[in-house]
């Protein structure tokens, strides 16, 4: 029994001698190794998720770290339950909360970042007040207005309760961003005959684009992890987007651990798409909104 | 270029700051400058309105609502709902936990982080593959992070039982010792855990863009005056820190207050409520008593409100700057 223990990594490491010039010090070697660890250990929980999702069931009892064979038919087992469906879903819920979140956003921090107008402070107080509430500690409320007084069709409810409380994060970045461009540019082109509106499209939105991308991305993200308000206003299998799927899963007696994960590789695939697409930019935009 | 009309006002005339006032112009005129904004903010308010404040007014209806198990909605039922929390014997206990739940994951979080930050700004090769594998938590979401806690916790063959156990510390399997989710207070510490965990990624980046607007120059400085690496950081790095960590440790004070979806995967808040904090019980009374939830999530609310004033002081550069 769990006779793979972690063996294979004491190995020592080879102490080939090298030009003394190219080795590290000491210090650098230490730090290097105490950040690579912590990575290893922030990794290692998603690593056991694919790890489970590609465990057979007659090996999901097993105390071995990894499985003698590969399922690689939990892919489609889970796949065949009707996921494409929740899949849909999501996409639609995020998709259609991202575009209406940076439609709305985006003449709103236009029109600020550029105009000095009566009522501007207390629209940027609304929206620094709107970033920090969250869906949950307003959850009674969400649920009473979008099943009792606007009953909608769920999804279109998701969509417009995400897109409500990511508006504040991308107003506020996108604000920074359009500040930032030069004014002269835009006057520029007013000058060569263009409109306010034409302007921004032709010379703010272009220039602002990594700002767009950063508030697009991160409201599809937080759209697409979304738990509590799906798991509120949904109620039938066919309405449901991953989280709220992958979480029934939990409610069986007997739970289905290999295709449960299987669901959520295929749930994180898009985020990481994403992630690979933003590189940069997820580590200057994670925190612009907070710190300036 | 000085005759404005409105629609030059919202379409071509370029932005002149401290515009002297002008007393000639024509009330209406007045008006409609004034009004517009409001093709470009409209939309936004509207939708804000709609969605972030439209539910606390829902809310406060709710909570004054005497509705049944059955939804059915009997009427006005004053400040009962309020008065049936207060007496409401499992509330002491919950909002002492829920205490113990922010103050231990925010304070755990930040000091963790602030190590971290402080390894992660070194310079080192591979840096950048670390600072990614960091974000994961992040990106994989809170929900399925919970969900592969509970089970690598599994009593019968979580790898974290399974370690455990050839390290000698877990006997035996399927026993309560290994069981560490159906036991509160061993819950309740995994729990913290996996919070601390999932808080870690954005206390970290945020400190760390803090620790990049230190100008080199002041450690230069200080080396030169002879202070050691702790006086540095106790005399410099932390207080140069201050207004990251401000809003660091809010953002968490939030995040974690108004944190569902690690207990609600995890435990259910079970058993019999003993792992619930004042959010996970506000949801699961939902299921029986709306009106009682209405009114506890209205205290939730009012600690919500208190955060967001402390948030709003720590901000008031950031938003005077905007302005």
């Amino acid at each position: 029994m769990a006779t793979t223990t972690l063996a294979a990594t004491t190995t020592p490491t080879p102490r080939a001698p090298r030009p003394p010039r190219r080795l590290p010090s000491v210090k650098t070697a230490a730090i290097a190794g105490t950040a690579y660890v912590i990575g290893i250990i922030f990794l290692l929980p998603y690593l056991e998720m694919i790890i489970t999702a590609l465990r057979p069931q007659n090996e999901l009892s097993d105390r071995d770290y990894f499985p003698h064979h590969l399922a690689f038919s939990n892919f489609i087992n889970i796949w065949h339950t009707g996921l494409g469906t929740n899949l849909r879903i999501s996409l639609e819920v995020a998709g259609g909360a991202t575009a209406l979140a940076l439609l709305v956003a985006i003449p709103a921090a236009y029109y600020t970042a550029r105009r000095r107008f009566t009522g501007r402070g207390a629209f940027l107080l609304l929206v620094l007040i709107t970033q920090m509430f969250q869906p949950t500690s307003l959850i009674i409320g969400i649920y009473q207005e979008f099943t009792n007084t606007v009953p909608v069709n769920s999804t279109l409810a998701l969509i417009l309760v995400n897109a409500g409380f990511n508006l504040a994060f991308a107003v506020w970045i996108l604000n920074a961003y359009f500040g930032a461009i030069p004014q002269e540019l835009e006057e520029a082109a007013l000058v060569d005959g263009c409109t306010r509106v034409g302007a921004m499209f032709r010379i703010i939105i272009p220039l602002a684009s990594p700002g767009i991308v950063t508030a697009l991305i991160f409201t599809f993200i937080a759209a697409w992890n979304e738990f509590i308000v799906a798991l509120t206003l949904t109620n039938t299998d066919s309405s449901e987007p991953l989280t709220v799927k992958m979480n029934t899963y939990l409610g069986q007696y007997s739970i289905d651990w290999q295709h449960l994960f299987a669901g959520a590789v295929i749930a994180t695939i898009p985020v990481i798409i994403l992630f690979a697409l933003i590189e940069r930019k997820v580590v200057s935009g994670l925190t612009a909104g907070s710190v300036k | 270029m000085t005759h404005n009309t409105v629609a030059e006002d919202v379409g071509t005339a370029p932005p002149r700051p401290a515009r002297p006032p002008r007393p000639t112009a024509h009330p209406a005129r007045r008006v409609l400058r004034a009004l517009a904004p409001l093709p470009w903010l409209a939309p936004a308010i509207i939708l804000i309105a709609a969605v972030v404040l439209w539910p606390v007014w829902e809310m406060f209806t709710t909570s004054r609502q005497n509705i049944n198990s059955d939804g059915f909605n009997l009427g006005s039922n004053g400040w009962a709902n309020y008065t049936a929390v207060f007496h409401d014997p499992r509330l002491p206990a919950i909002m002492t936990r829920t205490a113990i739940w922010v103050i231990a994951i925010v304070a755990l979080t930040v000091v963790i982080s602030l190590l971290f930050a402080q390894l992660f700004n070194q310079k080192f090769p591979g840096r950048k593959v670390v600072r990614w594998a960091l974000i994961a938590p992040w990106a994989a979401s809170v929900m399925m992070t919970s969900i592969v806690f509970r089970w690598m916790l599994d009593p019968n063959n979580g790898v974290i039982n399974v370690l455990l156990h050839q390290l000698g510390i877990v006997k035996a399997f399927n026993g309560p010792q290994a069981s560490w989710l159906g036991n509160p207070t061993d819950a309740m510490c995994w729990m913290i855990g996996v919070a601390v965990f999932v808080s870690i990624p954005f206390t970290t980046y945020a400190l760390l863009a803090g620790l990049a607007t230190i100008p080199g120059e002041v450690y230069e400085a200080a080396r030169v005056d002879g202070a050691g690496r702790f006086r540095t950081y106790f005399a410099i790095t932390l207080p140069l820190l201050r207004p990251a960590l401000t809003v660091a440790v809010l953002i968490n004070l939030m995040n974690v207050f108004n944190s569902f979806p690690i207990i609600y995967t995890m435990t259910s808040g079970g058993p019999d409520y003993q792992t619930s904090t004042s959010t996970v019980y506000m949801y699961a009374i939902k299921g029986y008593n709306i009106g009682q939830s209405g009114a506890l999530s209205v205290l939730n609310f009012g600690v919500v409100i208190l955060i967001v004033l402390v948030f709003l002081r720590a901000n008031k550069n950031s938003l005077k700057a905007a302005n």
